[in-house]
């Protein structure tokens, strides 16, 4: 099962793809308010956009970015139905990925 | 006596090899799994070294036709949306940074050919700053900048 959503929409030539991921995005410099131990750091590093096989784009990221992470980008030319592939891959070596067609 | 010299030389060599390798190993699991995955420009602490790192250099030219898209208050600094568009022509990468934060670099995308400049995220900002967008082309390095004011917890800043 995979936590990715994402939402692909061909508008005059250009695609926009929209993701939300499910992640807690740890920066490592957080305390934990019970124990007051540091929480190590647990975010996505890099982030694949495929669409066709082709790497549309491709996110590298610290612990900088929101938890549960939103991305969107655009690219030109695409086609209703085109697939689109979304892979992400954390510091602990986790990795999800989705598929959605763009509409 | 040479050749002794020479074996002690060796094998000496031989160890410390070994000892790197070793620690070399240690350092790639877990944490370098993505070759790509730059580590030095991620935990530098200051934007200028952040950039080097991250695009070879720290020279940016100042470009209004970076438009950053983010409130001019944040209520929640651990939920900042912020959205980075150019018209530029052949930009290969696009870099978020908000320059008070701790490890300043936030996210950085590399633009396929396909890709048009435009991208979309939200961010953590520890305290009121400047959030910096810097968009490489083939040949130069062009960003804006952004205040983006902090309010964490509604406590007014």
């Amino acid at each position: 099962m995979s936590d990715i959503k994402i939402r692909a929409k061909l508008k005059d030539g250009e695609t926009e793809v929209k993701c939300l991921m499910s992640h807690p995005m740890e920066t490592g410099l957080r305390k934990d308010s019970k124990t007051g131990e540091l929480v190590p750091a647990h975010f996505i590093q890099e982030v694949v956009c495929k669409s066709k096989d082709q790497v549309v784009m491709t996110a590298n990221w610290s612990g900088g970015v929101s938890k549960n992470p939103y991305l969107a980008f655009k690219f030109a030319g695409g086609a209703a139905g085109d697939p689109i592939e979304v892979t992400w891959t954390d510091n602990m070596g986790e990795t999800q990925s989705a598929t959605s067609e763009i509409s | 006596m040479i050749d002794a010299k020479r074996r002690i030389l060796l094998k000496g060599s031989l160890a410390a090899g070994t000892v790197g390798v070793a620690v070399g190993a240690g350092l790639l699991s877990p944490r370098m799994v993505l070759a790509s995955w730059n580590e030095a420009a991620f935990h530098a602490k200051d934007l200028p070294a952040a950039l080097t790192s991250l695009m070879g250099s720290d020279a940016t030219e100042t470009s209004d036709t970076i438009k950053i898209k983010a409130p001019d208050i944040a209520e929640n600094g651990a939920v900042v949306p912020v959205t980075v568009e150019t018209d530029m022509e052949g930009v290969k990468s696009i870099a978020i940074v908000a320059d008070q934060n701790q490890t300043p670099l936030i996210a950085s995308f590399d633009l396929g050919e396909s890709a048009l400049p435009f991208v979309s995220t939200r961010i953590k900002m520890a305290k009121t700053s400047n959030v910096v967008a810097v968009v490489q082309t083939a040949d130069k390095l062009y960003s804006n900048a952004k205040e983006v004011k902090v309010t964490i917890g509604g406590c007014g800043g």
